[in-house]
C-alpha cells in the first residue's frame, strides 16, 4: 500500500522530512508532511497549484524555517541550523529554478562557472575544463557567450540545469522545471534530467504538475494535497493506490484548486 | 478593532526591525570574509563615477543661481563683498550634501531598486542564497560601502563646481568685486564648516543605499512589485534626506 502518512521511512533516504508544518497567517500550508527521497533515484513531488509544493521545496533547500517537524539531508539535520553550517549542507546540492534565475547581467559562460568562481579557489582552466563537461551535458556547448536574453526559454532552463550540475552536488532539486515549455521541449528537459541523473549518479527531488508525463521518467511520486502527502511510492505503487484525489487530480478536476484553502485554528 | 490595532502595531513594528537588521547586516558582512573589492569597484562605478556629470551640472546651476540671488540681496544692503561667503556657506553646509544626495537617489538609487526588485522577482536572489553566498554580502555590502565613499566626493565635486559657478554669475557677470569673494571665503569658512557637509554626505550616503537595497530586495514578486519598490525607495529616501538633514544641522550647527 502507497498510501504513506505512517511510513517509518525507508534506510536508504538521502532526504527524510516528518511531520513538516508551516503556517503563512492563517494558511496552513503544510500541515505535517512526511517524505523520503531514496538515493540515486527521481523523487516527483505533483499535486495541484497551491498545494504546497513550492514551499516544501524551498524547506528542503533551506530558504525557509518549518514552524514545526524535522528535516534530515544526507543524514544531517538541517531543520534548525543557521549561517554557515547551512551553506554547508547546501554545497551538497543544485537547484533548478522555474524560470531559471540565470543572473541576467552574465553570460552563459560567467552563470555556470559562477559557483565554482564564489566559492572554490580553483584555477581558470580547470573552471573552464569543468564548464565545458557540463555544457556538453546539457546540449549547449559553444553557447557560452550568450546572454541569458538572448536564448529561448528551453535554452535557458538548460543553462540553470548546468549552473546546478557544476558543483557536482549529491542532490539536484528542480521547481517545475518546463513550466512555460511546449510539449517536445517538456520531453526533451525530462530526458536530459534523467540522462544528467544517471550521468552523475544524483539524487534528484522535483516538483512538476506534468501528469501523467512525469511517470514515464520518474522512480517515485509524491502526490501532495491539502499540506500533506497522501501518495508517496514507486510510480506502480501509486497508480495502483486508487486514491480518490488522486484520481480527480489526473482527470483534472482535483479539489482544492478553487476551493479556499484549509484554515487552521486560529491561535 | 484591538485585536486588529495589536496586528498592525506588531506588524508595523516587526517591518521597522527588519528594515534595520538588514541595515546592520549589511555593515557586518563588510568587514566579514570573503572581501570581494571588485564588487564595490563596480558599484562605485555606477553609483560614483557614472553620477559625476549629473551631480557636478546641477552643481554649476546651484552656484550660478546662488551667485544671481546673492548679489541681488546682497547689493540692497551694499555688502556684495559677502557674496563668496554666502555662497560657499550655503553649498557647502547644506545645498551640497542635499542635492548631490537626491541626484544620486534619483539616477542611482532608483536603477539600484529595480534591479534588485527584479532579481528578487526572478528568483535570482534565491538562487544566491542556494548557491550558499549570502545574498545581503554579495548584493548589499558593496552597495552601501560603494554609498559611504561616493556621497562625500561627489558632494565635495558639487560644492566647487557650484562655488566657481557662483563666481562666474556673482563676479563674472554682475559685477560684484573680485577680491573679496574668494578672501570672505578663507576668512569665514572653517574645517567645521566643511566637516558638517562630509558629516551629512555620509550619512546621506549610507540612507539612500540602505533604502534603496531594502525596497529592491523586499519587492513583491509580481507586476507591480518591482515598480512599486521603486517609487517607495526613491521617495522615501528623499523624505529622509531632508527629514535627516534638519535633525544632522541642529546637532552639529
Amino acid at each position: 500500500m502507497a498510501t504513506t502518512n505512517q511510513n517509518a521511512g525507508a534506510p536508504d533516504a538521502i532526504i527524510s522530512v516528518r511531520e513538516l508544518r508551516r503556517r503563512f497567517g492563517r494558511q496552513q500550508v503544510l500541515d505535517g508532511v512526511n517524505l523520503d527521497c531514496p538515493a540515486g533515484q527521481i523523487t516527483t513531488i505533483v499535486g495541484p497549484s497551491g498545494c504546497g509544493k513550492t514551499v516544501l521545496l524551498k524547506h528542503l533547500n533551506l530558504l525557509l524555517r518549518p514552524d514545526s517537524g524535522t528535516i534530515v539531508i544526507d543524514g544531517v539535520d538541517v531543520t534548525a541550523l543557521s549561517g554557515r553550517l547551512k551553506n554547508g549542507v547546501r554545497e551538497k546540492f543544485g537547484m533548478l529554478f522555474q524560470a531559471g534565475a540565470l543572473f541576467d547581467s552574465m553570460t552563459v559562460f560567467d552563470n555556470v562557472a559562477f559557483p565554482l568562481v564564489e566559492l572554490t579557489r580553483m584555477s581558470k582552466s580547470e573552471i573552464a575544463d569543468r564548464v565545458e563537461e557540463v555544457l556538453t551535458a546539457v546540449g549547449l556547448k559553444g553557447m557560452e557567450q550568450k546572454y541569458p536574453s538572448e536564448m529561448s526559454g528551453g535554452m535557458q532552463k538548460r543553462a540553470a540545469l548546468a549552473r546546478a550540475l557544476i558543483r557536482r552536488p549529491k542532490i539536484l532539486m528542480l521547481d517545475e522545471p518546463t513550466t512555460g515549455l511546449d510539449p517536445t521541449r517538456t520531453h526533451q528537459i525530462h530526458e536530459l534530467v534523467r540522462r544528467t541523473q544517471q550521468q552523475f549518479g544524483l539524487t534528484a527531488v522535483m516538483v512538476s504538475h506534468d501528469v501523467p508525463a512525469v511517470f514515464e521518467f520518474s522512480d517515485r511520486i509524491a502526490f501532495m494535497h491539502q499540506g500533506r502527502m497522501a501518495l508517496n511510492g514507486t510510480v506502480a505503487e501509486v497508480r495502483a493506490a486508487n486514491n480518490e484525489n488522486f484520481e480527480l487530480f489526473l482527470a483534472g478536476r482535483a479539489s482544492g484548486i478553487d476551493e479556499p484553502r484549509r484554515r487552521g485554528p486560529i491561535e | 478593532m484591538i485585536e486588529r490595532l495589536g496586528a498592525f502595531v506588531i506588524d508595523r513594528v516587526t517591518a521597522l526591525g527588519a528594515f534595520v537588521i538588514f541595515l546592520a547586516e549589511a555593515l557586518l558582512y563588510l568587514l566579514a570574509p570573503p572581501y570581494k573589492p571588485r564588487l564595490a569597484i563596480r558599484q562605485l562605478r555606477s553609483i560614483g563615477a557614472e553620477s559625476f556629470f549629473l551631480v557636478g551640472l546641477i552643481g554649476l546651476f546651484t552656484g550660478m543661481v546662488l551667485g544671481l540671488q546673492g548679489y541681488n540681496t546682497l547689493s540692497r544692503f551694499g555688502s556684495e563683498g559677502a557674496l563668496g561667503t554666502v555662497v560657499a556657506l550655503v553649498l557647502v553646509r547644506e545645498l551640497g550634501p542635499v542635492l548631490a544626495a537626491l541626484m544620486v537617489t534619483a539616477r542611482a538609487g532608483s536603477a539600484m531598486a529595480a534591479e534588485l526588485g527584479s532579481m528578487q522577482a526572478t528568483e535570482q536572489i534565491d538562487a544566491l542564497s542556494v548557491m550558499a553566498i549570502n545574498p545581503v554580502q554579495y548584493l548589499v555590502s558593496p552597495r552601501v560601502l560603494a554609498g559611504i565613499v561616493s556621497f562625500p566626493l561627489l558632494t565635495g565635486l558639487f560644492d566647487v563646481i557650484g562655488i566657481w559657478g557662483g563666481w562666474a554669475v556673482g563676479v563674472g557677470l554682475m559685477g560684484a568685486p573680485n577680491g573679496p569673494f574668494f578672501n570672505g571665503i578663507k576668512q569665514n569658512m572653517g574645517p567645521h564648516d566643511i566637516a558638517i557637509g562630509l558629516y551629512k554626505a555620509l550619512v546621506f550616503g549610507v540612507v539612500v543605499m540602505w533604502v534603496c537595497c531594502y525596497k529592491g530586495y523586499n519587492a513583491q514578486r509580481m507586476a507591480t512589485g518591482v515598480s512599486r519598490a521603486t517609487t517607495e525607495a526613491v521617495v522615501l529616501s528623499s523624505v529622509l534626506i531632508l527629514v535627516w538633514d534638519y535633525f544632522l544641522t541642529s546637532v552639529l550647527l
